[in-house]
Order: structure tokens, then sequence, then C-alpha cells
């Protein structure tokens, strides 16, 4: 396929992608420190963060399944993922992780199950998403072309 | 038997009287018959031996004296040869000559100036030659001249001055050697300077009633002695001439710097007043003509409507007229830089279109536009700049038409048509994603005669064949035009076939065309600019300190495209082992509860006593609320950001630090 086509597609798909929130401004700043010396940097930074919230939010079930909820390490945990969406810029999770926190604060439990809920499928998302955006940056690169470079609003 | 002091007569006499003794002696004893021819043969042998002697003593003599000779001319050599002073040269030649010869007097004439005389410059006994000359082609000059030997002459010659004072007869012989004065432009490749034009005589004379002959030995040394002498003084003149080119390099370095600080000041001096009349010169013109156009709008009389009409007119011309000279002296400064960006071609010519409408249409004239399909929509270049140009162009066009049709007409320049009526010294060259834009302007009007032609684009040149006062023929419109069409590596050329029958403008300009993906509400930037490093990051040392492993990861990655060298550290304790006086910048995460990062900072403090060494402090922080700010504060950090950071925010953040670092380390 010619690789226009597919940039077009990418550059469609990564509007979409932070119209809806799901990523935000930081994501674009990760992209910007992609360049020739370092050019998986947003793949690295991504699986890493996949491997990582995957592995927190899987605590945090656990946490929540006990008979007496430690709301403290579920804070911590939540206070975690929060900071790594955020650097990361994947938007929504970022929110439902504050939200989940005032929860906790208020140790209110069925704030927490819900924030809990809201959190998987947020993850989900924005797992699926990127995964799909990585997947036609590779045909792009195939292709022969480059991923687009797009210019932070400022 | 002592021979040395009989003569040599006397000596063959002995020894034959003795030899006769001996044979008559010999004679008388027996056997004495067979020894004769023996004893005349040693006998001969002997003599002969003699002879070879005195021969050798006779050439060790003359070996010694060339000897000391020779050793008198090198030492006399070195002498002349160590300085560089003409007059020193002379004058040890002089006394060394006089010393080593033992002569009563020495002299150098020198040719004089006119050429025809020469002139006693150097005595050796008398301290001051009275300025005596003589006419240069005296037979006795002319034939010292003419050979490079050292000849006698006579003692009585006009050269032979000054004579000494002395009671004796008998005055010594005289000698008299030219010395050859070489200018550099003697030195030809080939030859040796045979064919120098001036000679310097040096006379020698020996002391008198001395009755002293010249040897030739001391003939030959003279012609050395001459000869080193033109050496060193040929040195001597030629370090004189360098001398002096340098000082008159010198003095040529110091007008011209001087020229040079003028000038820089005159432009200094005309930009500051270029500046302030820009702003003094336009405020008062845009009172002008806002208020003119504001009394249009009230009632006014036939004739103050016109008089306004003119006003306005007249100030109108006036700004643009400032607008071109300011431009026109930023184009030459070369301070002018084209203000590149992405914007959509096709716009920029129905803009100017609308523009002119207005005018034309009360001129009555049809402007048309056509754009060739395949030009490109989206190209990068100075729009700004682009339409600037057009519009001059085309409001030219509609100026000098009184009736008839403007038509433009834009396509991309073909390689063929590249090789156009543009001129010899105008080759453009496609490449990639660039393209030259050909625009053509026709219009049917007045027409330039060709004569004109070449003038259009000089600066004010008025065109004489353009009647009427407000016809607006010079100014600096199509020279501008032109300056900008250059900048964008284009040209213009304008032809007509004659008054009264119109004119056509034709310019070629470069522009870069455009990805056309996504103009909606991202613009598109060059995906080179994402390697921008700073060059005072390049190499700093800094220290990441942060238990989120994502967030480490990008801070990190955000310091190392910056250039930095990054270490990181996921622990309060990991930190405090990693620090040393190499890190310059420590970056702290605050926000992890039971972390505590403070507690690093406030250890990083007391590790550091000194202030130069200790390492800058920065929190990293996802909150600023109150209680982070106040611990921040008391835990005296230089700065705080704040999660998650753009790559410009921690830009701005290190630079300003690291200026404020800078001033305190320059003053111990």
């Amino acid at each position: 396929m010619d690789f226009k086509q597919l940039q077009i597609g990418w550059v469609k798909y990564m509007n979409k992608l932070v119209e809806d929130g799901i990523l935000d401004e930081q994501y674009k700043q990760l992209q910007q420190l992609q360049d020739e010396s370092t050019p998986n940097f947003v793949l690295e930074v991504v699986s890493l963060f996949f491997d990582d919230s995957q592995k927190i939010i899987y605590e945090l079930e656990r946490a929540l399944a006990q008979p007496i909820v430690d709301y403290k390490i579920i804070d911590a945990y939540v206070h975690q993922l929060k900071g790594s969406s955020s650097s990361v810029g994947a938007g929504k999770v970022k929110e439902v992780c504050v939200k989940f926190r005032e929860s906790c604060e208020n140790q209110n439990k069925e704030g927490c199950v819900f924030a809990m809920q809201n959190l998987n499928h947020e993850f989900s998302r924005v797992k699926h998403n990127l995964q799909y955006l990585f997947e036609l940056e590779q045909q792009i690169l195939a292709a022969g072309g480059s991923i687009p470079t797009i210019m932070l609003s400022q | 038997m002592d021979f040395c002091i009989h003569s040599r007569t006397v000596e063959i006499v002995m020894t034959t009287i003795k030899d006769f003794d001996c044979c008559r002696v010999v004679c008388n004893s027996p056997g004495a018959v067979h020894i004769i021819p023996d004893l005349l043969s040693v006998k001969t042998r002997e003599l002969f031996l003699k002879n070879r002697a005195a021969e050798l003593d006779r050439e060790m003599g003359l070996i010694r004296t060339q000897e000391e000779t020779g050793r008198h001319v090198r030492m006399l050599t070195h002498e002349i040869r160590s300085t560089l002073d003409r007059h020193t040269i002379l004058k040890t030649t002089l006394i060394e000559l006089g010393r080593t010869l033992a002569l009563e007097e020495c002299a150098l004439w020198m040719p004089a100036r006119n050429g025809l005389e020469l002139q006693l410059s150097y005595t050796l006994r008398h301290q001051n030659p009275v300025g005596c000359t003589v006419p240069i082609h005296l037979p006795v000059i002319s034939q010292v001249f003419s050979s490079h030997h050292a000849m006698k002459i006579s003692p009585n010659s006009p050269v032979a001055r000054p004579r000494p004072l002395s009671k004796k007869f008998m005055p010594g012989e005289v000698v008299a050697v030219r010395v050859p004065l070489l200018h550099l432009s003697n030195f030809q490749k080939n030859d040796w300077p045979e064919l120098s034009t001036k000679y310097a005589l040096m006379v020698l004379m020996l002391p008198s009633d001395s009755a002293r002959q010249w040897h030739v030995h001391e003939l030959e040394l003279v012609e050395v002695v001459a000869d080193q002498v033109a050496v060193a003084l040929s040195h001597a003149a030629i370090l004189e001439e360098s001398m002096r080119a340098r000082d008159q390099l010198m003095e040529q370095n110091v007008a011209l710097d001087l020229a040079r600080r003028e000038a820089e000041t005159a432009v200094h001096a005309r930009n500051d007043f270029l500046a302030v009349m820009n702003h003094e010169m336009r405020t008062p013109m845009h009172a002008i003509i806002a208020l003119s156009s504001l009394l249009q709008e009230t009632e006014l009389t036939r004739e103050q409507r016109l008089m306004v009409e003119a006003i306005l007119k007249s100030s109108n011309l006036l700004a643009t007229l400032i607008n071109d000279v300011l431009d026109l002296s930023r184009l030459e400064d070369g301070s002018f830089e084209l203000d590149l960006g992405t914007f959509n071609l096709l716009m920029v010519f129905k803009e100017v279109v609308n523009l002119i409408k207005p005018i034309a249409s009360f001129k009555k004239l049809m402007v048309s536009l056509t754009l060739a399909p395949d030009l490109p929509q989206y190209v990068v270049g100075d729009e700004k700049l682009l339409m600037q140009i057009i519009l001059n162009v085309v409001s030219n066009a509609v100026k000098f038409s009184k009736e008839g049709s403007i038509s433009i007409i834009a396509c991309i320049a073909k390689p063929e048509s590249l090789r156009d009526v543009g001129g010899l010294d105008f080759f453009p060259v496609p490449s990639a994603n660039h393209f030259y834009l050909r625009v053509q302007v026709k219009d049917s009007g007045q027409g330039i005669s060709p004569a004109d032609i070449p003038n259009l684009f000089n600066k004010f040149a008025q065109n004489h064949a353009l009647g009427g006062k407000h016809s607006g023929g010079e100014g600096l419109g199509l020279a501008i035009s032109k300056r900008f069409i250059n900048l964008m590596e284009g040209n213009i050329w304008i032809e007509s076939e004659g008054l009264a029958k119109g004119c056509t403008a034709i310019f070629i300009v470069k522009l870069r065309i455009a990805d056309n993906l996504s103009y909606s509400e991202h613009r598109l930037l060059p995906t080179a600019q994402a390697n921008h490093c700073q060059a005072n990051f390049l190499g700093l040392k800094v220290l990441v300190m942060d238990d989120n492993g994502i967030s480490r990861m990008v801070t990190r990655g955000i310091l190392i495209h910056m250039g930095c060298d990054v270490t990181v550290a996921s622990s309060g304790k990991e930190c405090l082992q990693i620090v040393s006086q190499e890190h310059k910048v420590v970056f702290i995460d605050v926000s992890t509860p039971g972390m505590n990062g403070y507690e690093v900072a406030i250890r990083i403090h007391e590790k550091f006593a000194s202030l130069y060494k200790r390492p800058l402090l920065v929190a990293l922080t996802g909150s600023s609320d109150k209680v982070t700010r106040e611990n921040c504060l008391r835990v005296a950090v230089d700065g705080v950001l704040l999660k998650p950071f753009s790559l410009d925010k921690m830009k701005s953040v290190l630079s300003e630090l690291l200026e404020k670092r800078v001033p305190r380390e320059a003053n111990p």
C-alpha cells in the first residue's frame, strides 16, 4: 500500500485518540523525544507502562478483594499508576486514577470498586488503541515512509 | 757548516773546492778511482735536495701568507655579514682592510644621486670627509669599473684622495676596485648580476715611502672583499626596504581600521536612524490616513471631498514609499530573512485578485486569473512576501492600463521555459520537493519602449514615457520586488512590444511543496527539528531519582534528548550513594508518599558543604499544593518541576538554573 495513505490514516487515528482524551499532550512529548538515536523510545516506554500497570491492576484487584480493605496500600498503588499514566500521556487512565484516589481518601469501597471497573476499561482501551497505532507505524515503516510528527498545540 | 749566510754562488764555489780537495785526497789513496762516480752522484743529489728545500720553504711562506690572508678575509666577511647596518658594514670593511693590508688610507666613493659623479663617502683615517666629488666618466674610473679585477692606478689621480699630508716624496702604490651596488631587480633567474648599473669605488693606498708593492694575493683579497661588501650592502638595502614597507603597511592598517570603524559607526547610526524614523514616520502617517478616511465619511462639499481624496491618495503613496525605503535598506543590509511557513498558494492569488478588483472595475479593466491544475495547493515559503510581489506586479499592470484587460496566469515552470528570456545568468535547478512557480501578468496598457526596459528595476528610475503627474512611475516598487524575488531564488523580467502595445511581466520564484497531510488543526513540523539540542546542556551530568519506573524512564528520555549525561536512581538510598561532585543537577521525585524525597534533599545539602560543589536540586512533583510548596522551600531546592513536564519546560527551568549558578562560580 502506498505509505502516504497509511500516514494519513495514522494521523486521523491519532487525532481521534487525542480528541477522545485517551491520549494527551504528554504522548506527543514522548514522540518528540524519539529520534535516530532512540528510534523505539515511545514503544519502550509504552511497553513498560503496559507491563507495570498490568501488575498494579492485579495487585489492586487482590487488595480490593480482601475482607478488610487496606486503603493505604490501594492509595499507594493508585498513586503509582497515576504517575505512570501521566508520564506516558494516557489521559483517561490518569483521570480514573484521580477519582480512584478520592474514593480511597474517603474510604469509599463502592467508589473504589466503581473506579476499579473504569480503570480496567480505560486501561484495555488505551492498550488496544496504542497497539493498533504501533501496528500502523510498522506498516508505514515497512512501506518506506516515516512516522509523521505532530506539532504540539501551544 | 753554515750555508745560509752566503750567496748561492759562493756556496757552490766553496763546495766545489772542498770537493776537489776531497777528490785530491781520495785520488791520492789507492782505490779511489772506483768511488768518484758515486761521489759525484751523491753530490748532485745533495744539491738537488737543497734546492728543493729552499723551494718548499718559499712555498710554505706563500701558503702561510695566503692562509693568513684567507683568515683575514673570512674574519672581515664575518664582521660585515654580522651586521645589517650599511654604515657599519662600510666602516668595518675599511678598518679591517686597513689593518690586514697595513694601508695608509682607504676610501670609498659612492655614486651621487644624479648619477654623474662619485662622492667621497667613507675614509679610514679622516673622520669627516668633505663631500668632494669626481665626475663619473673619468677614464681611470671607467677602466676600473669595466673589470672586476682590482687595478693599480696612479697615485696622482683625482680619486686617490685624500692624500696624506706628509713630507715624504714617494706616495705608496694605489689600487682601486669596483664594488657593485646590487638591487633586488638585479637578481634575475639565470644570470649573476654582471649587468648591475651602479658601482662604488674603493681606493686603497699603501703607505708612502714604504717601497712596498701590491702582491697578487693582496689584490685577490681586495677583489673578494669587494664582492662580499656588495652582498652585505644589498642585504642592508633589502632590510631597509622591508622595514619601510612594514611601516607603510602598519600605517595602512591603522587607516583601514579607522575606516572600518567609521563605516560600522555609520551603519549603526543609519540603523538607529531608520529604527527611530520607522516609528516616527509611520505614526503621523497613520494619523493622517486614518483621520482623512474618517473625514471622508462626513458631510463634505464637492470641493472639500476632492481635496480630502487628494490628501488620502498622497498619504497612501507616502506610506508605501516609507515602507519601501525601510524594506530596501533591510534588504541591502542583508538582514532580511524569509519567514517560511506552510500556506495555501491558491488563496494567495485569490486574495490578490480580490484586493485589485475594486480599482480594476473602477477603471473598467477585466481581471482574469488562471491557475494551472498541477499547481500544488499547499506550499512552504514566505507567504507575505509572495503576496507583496504578486500584488506589486499586478497593481503595476492596473496602474498603467487605462482600458482593456489584465490576465494573471500561474503555473509550474517547465525546464524548457526556464531557459527563457530570463537572462543568461539565471539557471534554476529544480530539486526533489521544490518547484518553480511561474506567474505571468499581461496587460493591454501603455506598454514600455524597449529602451526603457533595462531601467525598470533600478531604484527611483523615472519612466519618462509615462506622462502625467499621477502616473507614479517613479519609486521602489519594482526594484524591491526584484530583490524579494531574488531572495526566493527566482527572477523577473518584463516584455513589451512597445508603447501602447501592452506589457507582460513574468516572474519565477522557488517554493517547496508541503506535505498535504492533516492541514486541519495541526501544522506539520519538519522532522529535523526533533533533534534540537541546546549547546549548554551537552554532556551535562545529571542524576534522576524517581521510584516510578515509567516516569523515571520518561524523565531520562527528555534529558538524554537534550544531550545530558544521565544517571538514574530508584530510591533515596541509591541516590545518596551515587551522587557526587560531578553531578551538576539532581532531580528528586518528591511525589511518592513514604519515599521522602525531601530527606534526600536535606542529605545532599549536608553532604556538599561548599556551595559551588553542590549539585543543583530540582524537585519533581505531581501536585503544586501548599504542602508541597512549603516542603520544597523548607529543604531549599533550587527549582521545582510539575509532572508531567514537557521538553520545553525542562529546558527553560534548567537554563534558568544554570545561568544563575554561573556568575557565582565566576567570582570565587
